[in-house]
Order: C-alpha cells, then sequence, then structure tokens
C-alpha cells in the first residue's frame, strides 16, 4: 500500500484531571494562593520545598510547615527561546531551580528575563505573584520569578 | 558472582537472541502490531524456537505514546497469545520488562522468555506525553519538556566546573560516526565536535546535535536459563547480576551532576564492590567498572558523561559502539535495545564483558545496569 | 500546618491535552476503504485460516501475518446481546437500544454493533441480521457508514452453529 493510502485522523486525548492533595500539598497551594511559599520540615533538619509528605532522601514523615522565600538563589536554569504550548510564558524565559531562602531543596519554576545574558547559576529571584484575585492554590499563583531589584 | 536480593547466587540467564526494527523518524505506513511483527517472527527464527516454547513473555510500552488504552495488549496480536500463555507488561521501557522476566526466571520452573517493546514517537506530541510522567501538582503543570529538564542539567554540569559543552559535542559526535557501523541506526554522520558546536542552542546550553532524535522502532529479546541457553545459541551473553534504582521525582531535591543510582545499581549488578558513593562531579574513580563494552542509555549527550562518572568508566571501556540513544531513542525501546546491542557484542565476540544501562524518569532519575558476560560466572567481586 | 484563616485547598485540577496523528496502519486502513466501498473486509490467517473482522494484519492466535483478504457479506448472527438502559456521559443512541456481537457470514470472531429496527424485548441470541449502510454518496472510511444492523428476516441460526464464537 503506498503511504498516501494509509488512512490518518487527527486524535485528541483531552482530559482534567481532579486530584486531592492531601494535608501537606495542600497546605502549600493554600500558601500559594494566600501569598506565602512554604517548606516543610523533616526530622533531620531539611525543609524541603515543594513540600513532600516525606523527606526525599531519609523518607521521614515531615512535621512543620515553615514560610520560605519568596526570594531565593537559581541552582541551575536552562532558556526556553520557543516557549512551547501551554507554558508558564509565551515569551522566551529561564527556567529555573530556584532554592528558596530558608529551602534545603531547589523548586521548579521560569524566570521571566530579557535574555540568558542576564541568567547565571547563583543570581538572586524574587516571585512575582499573581494578583490575589487570580491566585486559586496553583503552583502558577506565582506567575514567574524576575531577578532581585528588578521589580 | 553477583547476588539477587536476600544473597541467593544468580542462576545463570542469557541473552540467546536479539532484534530490532530499523530505526526511524516515522513509521509512514504501519500500526504497533505490524511494526513489532517482524521482530517478534526474526528474534524467534534466529534461533528456531516460536511462541510455544516460552515460558513467560514480558513488554515494556507506553499507553499515552500511542494514545490509546491497554495498547500493549492489541500488541500481542504480534506474538499470538494462545494457548493462553504466563504473561506481564511495564509501562516503562522493555529494559524494565526484561528484569521482570529475568526474576521469573530466576524461579526455576521455566527456561525461556520473550521480551519486547515497541513505540511510534512520531504520531504524538512527544515533549507533552513525557510531561505526563512528572509530579502532577509541582511541575507538571507548568509543562516542562524533557529537553527543558535535560537543559538543566547540562547546566549544572557546566557549572560543576568539569565538561562543557565541547564535550558534549565530542560525546554527540563520536556517536554519531560509530552509528554508521549500524544497521539499524537512525541518525548518523561524521561532523566533528567543532562544527556541531555551530548548531542553534534548542534550550540553552543543548544544541540541537545534544538531544536523541525522535525514533519509531521496536525490539526483542529472548532469554534462556542454564543448558537451555547453551543448546540454543553458540556463545550466549550470560547475565551475571542486574538491579534498578530510583532517585526521588523531586527534581530539586537531586544532584543533577552525578548518578548515584547509575552507582548502586553496578554494584547491585556485582560490577563494583558494595559501599563509597559516585565518584562526583568528574574524573575516573579507581574504583570503577572495568568491562570491554559499555552500552549507556543517555538519550541526551551530557547525560553520557555523568553515567560515565558515575560507574568510573575508562577510556579501554569502549562506550556505545551502537550510536547509543543519539543515533535512535525508541521512546520505550531504546533501554531494551541497549540490553540488546551489549549482549550482541559477547554473542559476535567482539567482548567477553559488557555492562548494558537503561534510564527512565527525567534527568536519569531511575537507572538500570546489567552485567553481561561470556561466561556465566563472571561476576566481578 | 500553617495557621491562615482561609478555607484550605483540598483539590488541584489539571487540565490535560494531548494530539496524535491516528494512522490506520495497512490491515485496518484496507478494512476502512472496504467500508468506504460498502463491503466487511476479513483477513484470513494463513496457519489456523480463521477470517478476522476488522483485521488486525497479525492473527491474534498464532502472531503471524493475515494477508490473504476476503470480502464478507452483509448477513450474520447475534450470538449474544445487551439491551442498555443506562444513561451515560457522550450516549449518542436513545435508550433503551441493543447493542449485540454481530458474526457475519463467512468470519470467525464476532464484533459489535447496534441492533435497530426490532422492539428490544424481541432480541434475542441466534437471530439473523443484516447492515445497513448509508446512502451511497455518504460512504466514507469510517464505521458510521453502517448505520445500524436489522434483523434479515432469515430463520434463527441454531446455538450451535456459533456457540464457540461465545
Amino acid at each position: 500500500m503506498a503511504e498516501s493510502e494509509v488512512l490518518r485522523s487527527p486524535h485528541v486525548i483531552e482530559y482534567t484531571y481532579t486530584r486531592s492533595t492531601g494535608p501537606v500539598i495542600g497546605a502549600f497551594l493554600t500558601g500559594l494562593r494566600d501569598g506565602t511559599i512554604l517548606g516543610a520540615t523533616s526530622p533531620s533538619g531539611r525543609v524541603v520545598v515543594p513540600p513532600t509528605e516525606y523527606d526525599p532522601i531519609t523518607s521521614e514523615e515531615v512535621g512543620e510547615l515553615v514560610e520560605v522565600g519568596p526570594a531565593g538563589v537559581v541552582t541551575t536554569w536552562a532558556w526556553a527561546s520557543v516557549p512551547q504550548k501551554d507554558q508558564p510564558l509565551d515569551r522566551p524565559f529561564a527556567w529555573a531551580l530556584v532554592q528558596l531562602d530558608g529551602a534545603d531543596t531547589a523548586m521548579l519554576h521560569v524566570v521571566d528575563a530579557p535574555g540568558p545574558d542576564a541568567m547565571r547559576s547563583g543570581m538572586r529571584v524574587t516571585a512575582r505573584w499573581r494578583p490575589a484575585a487570580e491566585r486559586i492554590g496553583h503552583m502558577l499563583d506565582i506567575e514567574c520569578f524576575v531577578a532581585e531589584g528588578s521589580g | 558472582m553477583a547476588a539477587a536480593g536476600g544473597g541467593r547466587p544468580v542462576r545463570p540467564v542469557a541473552v540467546v537472541s536479539f532484534a530490532q526494527s530499523k530505526m526511524m523518524r516515522r513509521e509512514e505506513l504501519r500500526n504497533d502490531v505490524e511494526v513489532l511483527q517482524p521482530v517478534i517472527v526474526d528474534v524467534f527464527e534466529k534461533i528456531g524456537l516460536s511462541k510455544d516454547d516460552m515460558g513467560f513473555v514480558c513488554s515494556g510500552s507506553c499507553d499515552y505514546l500511542v494514545g490509546a488504552p491497554f495498547s500493549f495488549v492489541q500488541a500481542l496480536d504480534a506474538v499470538g497469545a494462545w494457548p493462553p500463555m504466563r504473561e506481564s507488561h511495564v509501562e516503562m521501557d522493555g529494559a524494565f520488562a526484561l528484569y521482570e522476566a529475568w526474576t521469573q526466571l530466576q524461579e526455576d520452573d521455566i527456561d525461556t522468555a520473550l521480551v519486547f517493546s515497541f513505540g511510534r514517537s512520531s504520531i504524538s506530541e512527544l515533549g507533552r506525553v513525557l510531561t505526563l510522567q512528572l509530579d502532577p501538582y509541582y511541575m507538571a503543570p507548568l509543562w516542562p519538556d524533557p529537553v527543558a529538564l535535560a537543559a538543566l542539567q547540562a547546566r549544572a554540569l557546566i557549572d560543576a566546573g568539569t565538561y562543557g559543552e565541547a564535550d558534549f559535542a565530542e560525546v554527540a559526535a563520536r556517536s554519531r560516526r560509530d552509528a554508521r557501523n549500524n544497521p539499524n541506526a537512525q541518525v548518523t554522520g561524521d561532523k566533528t565536535a567543532q562544527e556541531l558546536l555551530g548548531d542553534d542552542y534548542v534550550v540553552a546550553p543543548l544544541r540541537r546535535h545534544a538531544l536523541p532524535p525522535i525514533t519509531d522502532g521496536a525490539t526483542a529479546i529472548i532469554l534462556a536459563a542454564g543448558d537451555r541457553a547453551r543448546d540454543l545459541c553458540e556463545r550466549p551473553a550470560w547475565i551475571t547480576g542486574m538491579d534498578h534504582r530510583i532517585e526521588t521525582h523531586a527534581l530539586g531535591a537531586r544532584d543533577l551532576t552525578i548518578s548515584p543510582t547509575t552507582r548502586r545499581a553496578a554494584v547491585g549488578a556485582g560490577l563494583l564492590p558494595g559501599g563509597g558513593e559516585g565518584s562526583g562531579t568528574g574524573g575516573v574513580s579507581d574504583d570503577g567498572v572495568s568491562v570491554d563494552v559499555a552500552e549507556l542509555h543517555a538519550p541526551f549527550a551530557p547525560q553520557e558523561l555523568i553515567l560515565r562518572d558515575a560507574l568510573g568508566l575508562g577510556d579501554a571501556v569502549v562506550v556505545n559502539p551502537s550510536g547509543g540513544a543519539l543515533a535512535a531513542n525508541g521512546v520505550m525501546v531504546a533501554g531494551l535495545v541497549r540490553i540488546g546491542e551489549a549482549a550482541s557484542r559477547i554473542m559476535d565476540a567482539t567482548a567477553q564483558t559488557a555492562l548494558a544501562h537503561a534510564t527512565s524518569g527525567p534527568c536519569l532519575q531511575q537507572n538500570l545496569v546489567c552485567a553481561l558476560a561470556a561466561e556465566p560466572a563472571g561476576g566481578r567481586r | 500546618m500553617y495557621g491562615g484563616v482561609s478555607e484550605p485547598v483540598t483539590m488541584l485540577a489539571t487540565p490535560i491535552r494531548i494530539e496524535y496523528e491516528f494512522t490506520a496502519g495497512l490491515a485496518q486502513s484496507r478494512y476502512l476503504k472496504g467500508i468506504a466501498e460498502g463491503r466487511f473486509l476479513g483477513q484470513r490467517c494463513p496457519k489456523c485460516e480463521k477470517v478476522y473482522v476488522p483485521p488486525r494484519g497479525s492473527c491474534p492466535t498464532d502472531g503471524v501475518p493475515t494477508t490473504d483478504e476476503v470480502v464478507l457479506g452483509n448477513n450474520g448472527i447475534v450470538t449474544t446481546y445487551c439491551v442498555v438502559n443506562v444513561p451515560f456521559q457522550g450516549q449518542s443512541i436513545e435508550i433503551p437500544y441493543i447493542c449485540a456481537q454481530i458474526l457475519l457470514d463467512g468470519a470467525n470472531i464476532a464484533f459489535m454493533g447496534l441492533i435497530q429496527e426490532i422492539p428490544t424485548a424481541e432480541i434475542r441470541m441466534g437471530m439473523r441480521v443484516e447492515a445497513v449502510w448509508v446512502d451511497k454518496k455518504e460512504l466514507g472510511p469510517t464505521m458510521a457508514s453502517v448505520k445500524y444492523f436489522r434483523p434479515s428476516g432469515e430463520p434463527d441460526a441454531a446455538y450451535e452453529t456459533f456457540s464457540e464464537y461465545l
């Protein structure tokens, strides 16, 4: 059979997954909605951000949640010169792992920067929040991070 | 000889047959079953067996890649699932299906197993499909694609000070040059690293050459135990150990410049003495794996460097003579192909010992190491 | 737990949309082209000689390619059925309706089809049916070309003639 004879058709899988969060992830997302970033303290003293129910290294159950950030350090970054569908920004941006002040782990997010030359590991960034009325309890309640001091 | 959980001796099991499709960017005509079928026919024909001789069948594939639930059930049409067979499946690369089959063969009641995997990455938005494997609360809602995540790892490696973009280009150049000797490879080339550095960035610091191709393909392996293996194959590739380790899915809680799970898996597979951490961010440890050939599943060029360091591979080890995942990266397939290619070097007598590695998850999150040798008792302890 | 006064977030909704290009492959493309021509095509296994419709390119029993094409007629047997009374999301047919496994003459496997033009109380195993196609000009490579199956008026098939397909 020639290539032109094989039948093709577009096929879409579309679904909205609705997941329960549990008390730890739920508290973090509630914090985001309220304009605060929370981390979980594990018995070994590590502050995990974003918080998991168990310490990712020692598997101990986490305890108290504490406020971290809203600023921190870029531990690594990459330049998305062509943003893909549904990614947080629709102009070129940097992906980054951001270790917030007070945290021992880094959080994946994006940095709104004018170009890759404005990015470097070790730079300080701070959260740019979505307006309170638009925050719903979602990672993107933080619209992005920006270089500290840049507004 | 390496111990399989609990310190029991490992039952000698070998790769006795390996087949793969010609890896290609896009299969224009056939569906998964039709791509897989000739590979299944081939893997049996090489040793004169049929599905009725198999004690166990295990496959690896991903429903999201096809866009259909239970797609792996339909794939069994290519094998013929009657009379009812002992069968299993993993929603993972076929290398992990082989681990399950090898584990089954450690019990004495069966002597043979068929393992296969397949996937057509061309039909979907592959980046979006792979994003669905990420943490659904914290990471997936940002839709980071696999290139972006690998780029974060590449930048971390550069920051650590031991490797740079030129090293990534060297891995890519060598891989595609070597792929010219592999009739099943998809991407070959003869550019130098210097020439490749002229490529555009896709997600900096990764340039186009540092990325794997998008691949459609299928592969199959037959395992046999003890004397059965010797009857079927002149030079079986004996599995002297196998292990699979997983790191946390919380990307920011990992050191992306090292692969401690690859090292632990190599220990578990009997290729390294127990204890000790990875060698860190560069340099070759004195305490390294010594094999003739290593097939490493490194879809992104910088990952090969991380894996080499984790395993402590010296310059004498031939790495990825097949071209590796940079020459053909069938999602769900490339890991099992690494085992097949490493086993082939033993079966064709170009190597006495080999290591095959497979990975799963973002930035080398999960790692499997399979130790192979021309002799069944070829442990390294 | 953080001492915020607002109602805690307990759920996260994440919309997913992935687009694919589905390819029918060789066997299914042949089948759908047959449908577009107003006929059912099966494929015969060279080993067990069973005829599969719709064909999948491989015999699911023997694992060998099925390449011999067989043109099947429009008539067949209802091997089993169910009457759907329950409304569900995405339902396009008015309830109650009959969903049946239909074994076309010459085929060795039944497929699912809609039965119409018969009161639901009268459906039975072994009833002979015929396909009702859309108008010729509306035929296309889609199962929508077959509107439904209806009683053909032929005498019911004896149970022994289809019992192995249950």
